[in-house]
């Protein structure tokens, strides 16, 4: 490490974030120091580790129907959670700092609500709420609620669009004077008007982030987000992502740093590099069972392999393109492109089913001794790859405990990362600007 | 049928209700002051018309900060998708383990739909028909996890015994739900619902979900006569009336000690007459009121042994004497079932 990395006082700052750790098989539930899924206290442990380590923001994914595979609820990964914005309204009474980031569906929510929602959990813990904006236009998810499953998928990002839009007319409409304005809105999808209930929150607007990957799912982040959260984790691609998206803010009036981009990322950590390397097999071991081998074949393939040993040869039998075996996450659209490298890569190496599903699937891993950790994430974030990070642990509560005791000093020692919390609000953790209040 | 007199002890609860507040301290408060004074739950009502924040989020945030008070925000049913409801109610009975109600209400007002803009406005009487299809749905959701459904077996790889999983499949007249709910069971089996039931819609809604009835009047003669009839309509529909308390809703402002000893001579009296199972008091000034109350009403009750003076049990359904309610999905022995 250089004087000059030390000292400087002007070095880019790193952002982090905590990722509960979520109803996918980055979370290993079987480990015997893995505890309850749903207990306040696991949230609240997370919650704690995270603001001591000076966190930006903690992190809530949401589903609204349980996945499925072949016809039947997937019971592989943890499954259940509760609802975001109730459970983030209790953690803002044992949190001071954090931000408090709810993921909330702009297709199965209202704009009304939602926006008083997050209005109340901005008022609840002095500025600290985001909201992830997602969209799932499936009708699988759309059989738990009124509408159904009656959006296209193109039109999934013009509701979200306008829904944000919409909310942030509300959050505007008090006037000065402490009284709530009438406000009208007559768009394509919503046609509302009234008077919002709740005054101006902390942070005017709660911080808005962003996760979807498309074209389109990119344009509506430059457009209104604050945060994009990304899978985008590797050295390489997150640079062209970060370029591709950071040159897409320009056309709306918007400076780079408007934007935060923050990929979704793993981490092991070993008192020497060879002990974190042998730490990571054994997680990505833990990660994919042989039961969780056969199902993500069977999520490419889209058939029914159950009869295929998981510590044997990859099926000769091509994927089914039109398959809807799978329900409830996001759709594979290149299953044949996927297939084929999966077997090359196996024939290449001699891996089994098991051994190319650990090879090919999981997050960007950052793997080393704390200092090596700390350098790489700093490397990352002075290199133009990203802005930050969201740290999704494998262990519930306890898996960001080491990260925070030993990773975070490193960071902070390397002048990339705060000591102590500068301002109250999300928004000022992230260093974005005010909202322009247009009440 | 004439209903058996009420004894001990009696139930209390008060509203929060009050003049714009959006400080959670402020709330913290109150429900902190109400949980010294070993009150049974606290009620927060909620309106999209009406400048607020969201109730069930403020006493979210309430949960954490008190040990003991029971927590019931009003719900709206009637322009909030009921799976979001059944998930919102029951993570707050999973933060604050084991406290949270919810007390179900419409919205018949032309500015409310259009503040959403969906559906038009409707009548008490249709609206009332989907809250108690929405309260129906909403024990489906909470049911549709059996208690022990999560297993973590490791030579398996399996996280849930998906036969403990339940499709709700139900079908009412303006929504339909699949299921299951993306949230365990809560803590309660199913958090408390509190019904008010001083309109003739919503006590029609109380006699067949309420685990509380609220009857506003301030005539012990009326109070006892609609629980009787609260009681003889839940019988009706095959429920244990046992398992009902009615409680008068009353309006209370105190401004002096002497104040809040007459109070407690009044529920008093209205004991004695076995009129109702407790009190929820509304408050005019909640921040003055809830003080008196706590200082002066509350000792009088617990020295005539009217009042606990600690709280025995953990949950609201053991405050309240309710028990837990068993899993309409699940069966005896555990076994696979045919049922659905
Ligand atoms: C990193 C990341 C996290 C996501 N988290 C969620 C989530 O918690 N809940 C959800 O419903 N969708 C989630 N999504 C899905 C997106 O909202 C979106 O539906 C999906 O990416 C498809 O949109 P696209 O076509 O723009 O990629 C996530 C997507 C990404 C990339």
């Amino acid at each position: 490490m250089s004087a000059t990395e030390n000292t400087s006082a002007t070095k880019k700052q790193i952002h982090l974030a905590a990722h509960f750790p979520g109803v996918n098989n980055t979370t290993v539930w079987a480990d015997p120091r893995s505890r309850s899924q749903i207990d306040f206290s696991s949230f609240e442990h997370l919650a704690r580790t995270a603001e001591r380590g000076k966190f930006d923001f903690f992190f809530l994914a949401e589903g609204l129907r349980l996945r499925e595979h072949k016809g039947r609820i997937h019971d592989l990964d943890v499954v259940g959670r509760p609802e975001s914005i109730t459970l983030l309204s209790a953690l803002a009474a044992v949190t001071d700092w954090l931000g408090l980031a709810a993921t909330v569906n702009a297709t199965f929510n209202e704009p009304y609500e939602t926006a008083r929602r997050f209005a109340s959990l901005d008022h609840l813990s002095g500025g600290r709420a985001a909201w992830n904006v997602v969209t799932s236009p499936d009708a699988f998810t759309g059989e738990n609620f009124r509408r159904g499953g009656f959006l296209d998928r193109g039109d999934r990002y013009t509701r979200a669009a306008e829904f944000v839009a919409t909310a942030r007319e509300l959050w505007d409409s008090w006037g000065p004077d402490g009284v709530p304005r009438p406000f009208a809105h007559h768009g394509q999808h919503f046609s509302i008007e009234g008077k919002f209930g709740v005054p101006p929150s902390p942070q005017g607007h709660p911080v808005v982030i962003q996760a979807g990957d498309s074209g389109e799912g990119r344009e509506f982040a430059a457009a209104a987000a604050d945060v994009i959260f990304t899978r985008h984790g590797t050295l390489e691609a997150g640079r062209a992502f970060y370029a591709d998206v950071k040159g897409r803010l320009a056309q709306y009036g918007r400076e780079p740093d408007d934007l935060k981009i923050m990929p979704g990322v793993t981490f092991v950590l070993g008192d020497t590099a060879a002990e974190a390397q042998e730490k990571a097999a054994e997680i990505r071991h833990q990660q994919v069972s042989p039961q969780n081998a056969i199902l993500a074949l069977e999520q490419i393939w889209g058939r029914d392999l159950s009869a295929y040993d998981p510590d044997g040869p990859l099926p000769a039998v091509d994927p089914d393109p039109d398959s809807a075996l799978v329900q409830g996450r996001v759709k594979i659209t290149n299953a044949l492109e996927i297939a084929a490298k999966w077997r090359a890569l196996s024939e290449a190496k001699g891996l089994s089913i098991r051994q190319t599903v650990i090879e090919t699937t999981g997050r960007q891993s950052f793997i080393g001794t704390p200092e090596t950790v700390a350098a790489e994430l700093d490397a990352f974030v002075q290199g133009g790859a990203a802005d930050g990070f969201i740290l999704v642990p494998h262990l519930t509560p306890g898996g960001l405990d080491d990260f925070v005791d030993q990773v975070v000093p490193r960071l902070q020692e390397r002048g990339a990362f705060r000591t102590e919390y500068s301002g109250s609000t999300l928004r000022s953790h992230l260093g974005l600007r005010t909202p322009v209040w247009k009440g | 049928m004439s209903a058996p007199l009420v004894r001990s002890p009696v139930h209390l609860a008060v509203s929060l209700d009050g003049a714009g507040r959006y400080d959670p301290g402020y709330f913290v408060e109150l429900a902190r002051l109400a949980e010294q004074g070993t009150l049974d739950f606290v009620t927060l009502g909620d309106s999209f018309a009406k400048p607020g924040l969201d109730a069930l989020a403020v006493l979210s945030r309430v949960a954490p900060a008190t040990g003991r008070i029971g927590l019931v925000p009003v719900v709206n049913t009637t322009h909030t998708e009921p799976f979001h409801v059944s998930s919102a109610v029951a993570t707050l009975d999973w933060v604050s383990r084991g406290r949270a109600g919810w007390s179900p209400e419409v919205s018949t007002s032309e500015a409310e739909a259009r503040l959403f803009g969906r559906r038009p406005a409707a009548r008490a009487a249709e609206l009332w028909h989907e809250a108690r299809e929405v309260a129906d749905v909403a024990a489906k959701l909470w049911d549709s996890w059996e208690d022990d459904a999560e297993i973590r077996d490791a030579p398996t790889g399996r996280f849930i015994d998906r036969d403990k999983l339940h499709y709700v499949d139900f079908e009412g007249r303006t929504f339909s739900v699949r299921g299951p709910a993306i949230v365990p069971r809560p803590p309660q089996g199913h958090p408390v619902t509190v019904v008010d039931a001083t309109a003739a819609e919503p006590r029609a809604a109380a006699v067949r979900h309420a685990d509380v009835a609220l009857v506003r009047t301030q005539d012990p003669l009326a109070a006892r006569t609609a629980r009787g009839e609260l009681r003889d309509r839940t019988r009706a529909h095959g429920r244990d009336p046992e398992r009902l308390r009615v409680l008068g809703s009353l309006p209370v402002a105190l401004s002096t000690t002497a104040d809040a000893v007459e109070l407690a001579g009044l529920i008093g009296d209205w004991h004695e007459e076995g009129a109702v199972d407790g009190f929820h008091l509304r408050l005019a000034d909640p921040e003055r009121d809830l003080a008196l109350l706590v200082k002066a009403t509350v000792p009088v009750l617990q020295h005539r042994c009217l009042l606990r003076r600690f709280y025995p049990g953990a949950t609201l359904r053991e405050h309240l004497g309710l028990a837990r309610p068993v899993n309409q999905y699940a069966t005896a022995g555990g076994g696979r079932h045919e049922r659905d």
